[in-house]
């Protein structure tokens, strides 16, 4: 091996996180684009809830913007869960983790690159999602700015779900045991308020979606397309998504040290 | 110094040992061949070796580097083709190379040139533009060795690199291995086939039940056992082809007698005048010859003499020098 490389790679810290990091999502992400079936579910389902929710609710939802109301459950529905736990979960089978084992890479970028290729697929999902509602006429009260700020809370939602499915790939290494993650997906989403406001709600129904977090993230993404700038709910929104992201993520770390430790 | 040594070498599964007290020295530019079948103890002895997995005890260095104690810099130095080609079949051979080459640290100039030196050795032309998943099991071996080296490693391992492949494809993964004695690169090839641990290592260590049991040069191996192998198929119960087996022990042109279910294996200082002798002590004794063969030690001899049991037929190859 040449000295220039092994000098670069024995320096230790951000640059070669980074760097590792960038190859690892570039990889990922050139997958997603060579079998687009992996993500062009996901736009099909966000779609579908949302013509679908709309055509049925549209009628009865008097003085409401049916539009504005379901968009942002159409990006949750298509973002939560896509993830690229499967291809590393095959990556595990085949033994390509290990060929990426025994090279210098920095392990946490194994982790980190996946979640930011996810991050980016969540961002052009979200935004195809967009422009669907907009030129269907939902409107965005919180203009230019409040989109990006929509958008950004989709993608480190994306990020904070995420970390479920990669626990479950690198502790199994079982694919069927990643798709049963999708199971975390329907109390997550339809316990909260996706269909109905809290205020109509009553019962045991109230009391779980006022415990969902995904509530709180719907309600503050809701806030941006409905009301405008609303900073309680953007604030509860942001600390929905920090609590799910802090279980999530600290389940996905330690079952990534469990797969590259050589106990 | 040694480009791999261990020493006292244990790892072991719950209560399974599968690496029992190995210790191993192997020289800079040697071609190592570890042999033995099935769950022998190869492939855990490796992947120690590979910084993936810890030992239970003992100590390992690979070019120098304590492998427990170093891990990372160990890294830099190896590179690994594991067993069933690891590969991800969804890139492209360019694109894994690359890949391969970027998270060792080479520049991106310097990984292409890389890339194209490999491309050349490796004969996978065109291909390396097309997915992995159209590659021919030889074709992913290739790549899998030129992964290993994309980076120019001090030290090889091959975790049976041939297992599953054609005879032509085979032999075309040994002329790599083979090409890479000139550039000075230390191989630790695992195998279960005798054949080619024959063709390929400079020496050879036989483990099995995860000891290992010898090692030398090919041909002092065989060496251990006499000039030339006299076996015997007999055709009738095992207590009597024990019975047979202790007379022949007593021939004069007899240097050693083995007896494995209804085999004898004979070790003959001279072959052509042994094999008269030997049928007719076996006709006195009554014991009916199904087949007799004369032949110069292979190195499946020294396993079953070693191990007590053959690796399986398909594995070994043709025998050399096998007369009937």
């Amino acid at each position: 091996m040449t000295e220039a490389a092994v000098a670069n790679v024995s320096s230790r810290g951000r640059p070669r996180f980074w760097r590792d990091t960038s190859f690892v999502a570039q990889r990922a992400l050139r997958d997603a684009w060579r079998d687009p079936e992996g993500v062009i579910p996901a736009l099909v389902i966000g779609s579908f809830f949302f013509l679908v929710n709309v055509g049925q609710f549209g009628a009865i939802a008097e003085g409401v913007n049916i539009k504005a109301f379901q968009l942002p459950v159409a990006v949750l529905f298509a973002i939560t869960g896509l993830s690229r736990a499967q291809s590393l979960v095959l990556d595990i089978r085949d033994g390509y983790f290990d060929r990426l084992l025994v090279t210098p890479i920095h392990r946490g970028a194994l982790l980190i690159g996946l979640m930011t290729a996810d991050m980016v697929i969540a961002v052009v999902l979200g935004c195809l999602i967009l422009v669907i509602a907009l030129v269907a006429g939902s409107g965005f009260a919180a203009g230019i700015v409040g989109l990006l700020v929509f958008i950004a809370y989709a993608a480190l939602w994306a990020i904070a779900y995420n970390g479920f499915p990669y626990a479950i790939a690198l502790r199994t290494g079982n694919p069927a045991a990643v798709n049963s993650s999708f199971l975390l997906f329907f109390p997550f989403l339809f316990l909260t308020t996706v269909y109905v406001p809290k205020e109509a709600l009553t019962g045991w129904m109230k009391t779980v979606v006022t415990w969902n977090p995904v509530t709180y993230l719907l309600e503050g993404m809701r806030s941006l397309v409905v009301v405008g700038w609303d900073a309680d709910a953007l604030l509860w929104g942001l600390l929905a998504i920090l609590g799910v992201a802090i279980l999530s993520q600290s389940l996905a770390f330690a079952a990534l040290r469990g797969r590259v430790s050589r106990g | 110094m040694n480009a791999i040594e261990t020493r006292d070498l244990v790892r072991d599964f719950g209560t399974f040992r599968a690496v029992d007290n190995v210790d191993l020295a192997v020289g800079e530019g040697e071609i190592y061949g570890f042999l033995g079948p099935n769950g022998a103890g190869k492939s855990t002895t490796m992947r120690m070796l590979c910084t993936l997995l810890l030992p239970t005890q003992g100590s390992m260095a690979v070019a120098g580097l304590d492998v427990v104690e170093r891990p990372e810099q160990v890294r830099l130095r190896i590179g690994v083709a594991l067993q069933e080609a690891a590969l991800d079949p969804k890139q492209t051979g360019r694109e894994l190379l690359t890949l391969q080459g970027r998270l060792f640290g080479l520049g991106r100039q310097e990984t292409a040139d890389r890339v194209r030196e490999l491309e050349a050795l490796t004969g996978l032309g065109d291909a390396m533009d097309r997915r992995i998943e159209t590659y021919s099991g030889g074709m992913k071996r290739r790549l899998d060795l030129a992964a290993g080296l994309v980076h120019g490693p001090d030290v090889l391992f091959l975790d049976e690199p041939t297992t599953g492949l054609d005879p032509e494809s085979r032999s075309r993964v040994w002329e790599e291995v083979r090409g890479l004695r000139e550039t000075g690169v230390t191989v630790f090839l695992t195998t279960q086939y005798l054949e080619e641990a024959d063709e390929l290592a400079d020496r050879i260590g036989i483990i099995s039940h995860g000891r290992l049991v010898a090692e030398g040069t090919p041909a002092e191996l065989k060496r251990s056992l006499g000039a030339d192998v006299v076996v015997v198929r007999v055709d009738c119960s095992e207590a009597r082809a024990q019975e047979g087996t202790a007379a022949l022990e007593n021939l004069d042109v007899v240097d050693a007698a083995e007896c494995h279910g209804n085999e004898i294996a004979l070790s003959v200082h001279d072959g052509a005048s042994a094999v008269s002798p030997v049928a007719v002590a076996l006709a006195d004794l009554d014991v009916r010859v199904a087949e007799m063969t004369l032949r110069t030690p292979t190195l499946d001899d020294v396993f079953l003499h070693l191990t007590g049991s053959h690796l399986a037929a398909d594995e070994t190859g043709i025998p050399e020098g096998v007369t009937k």
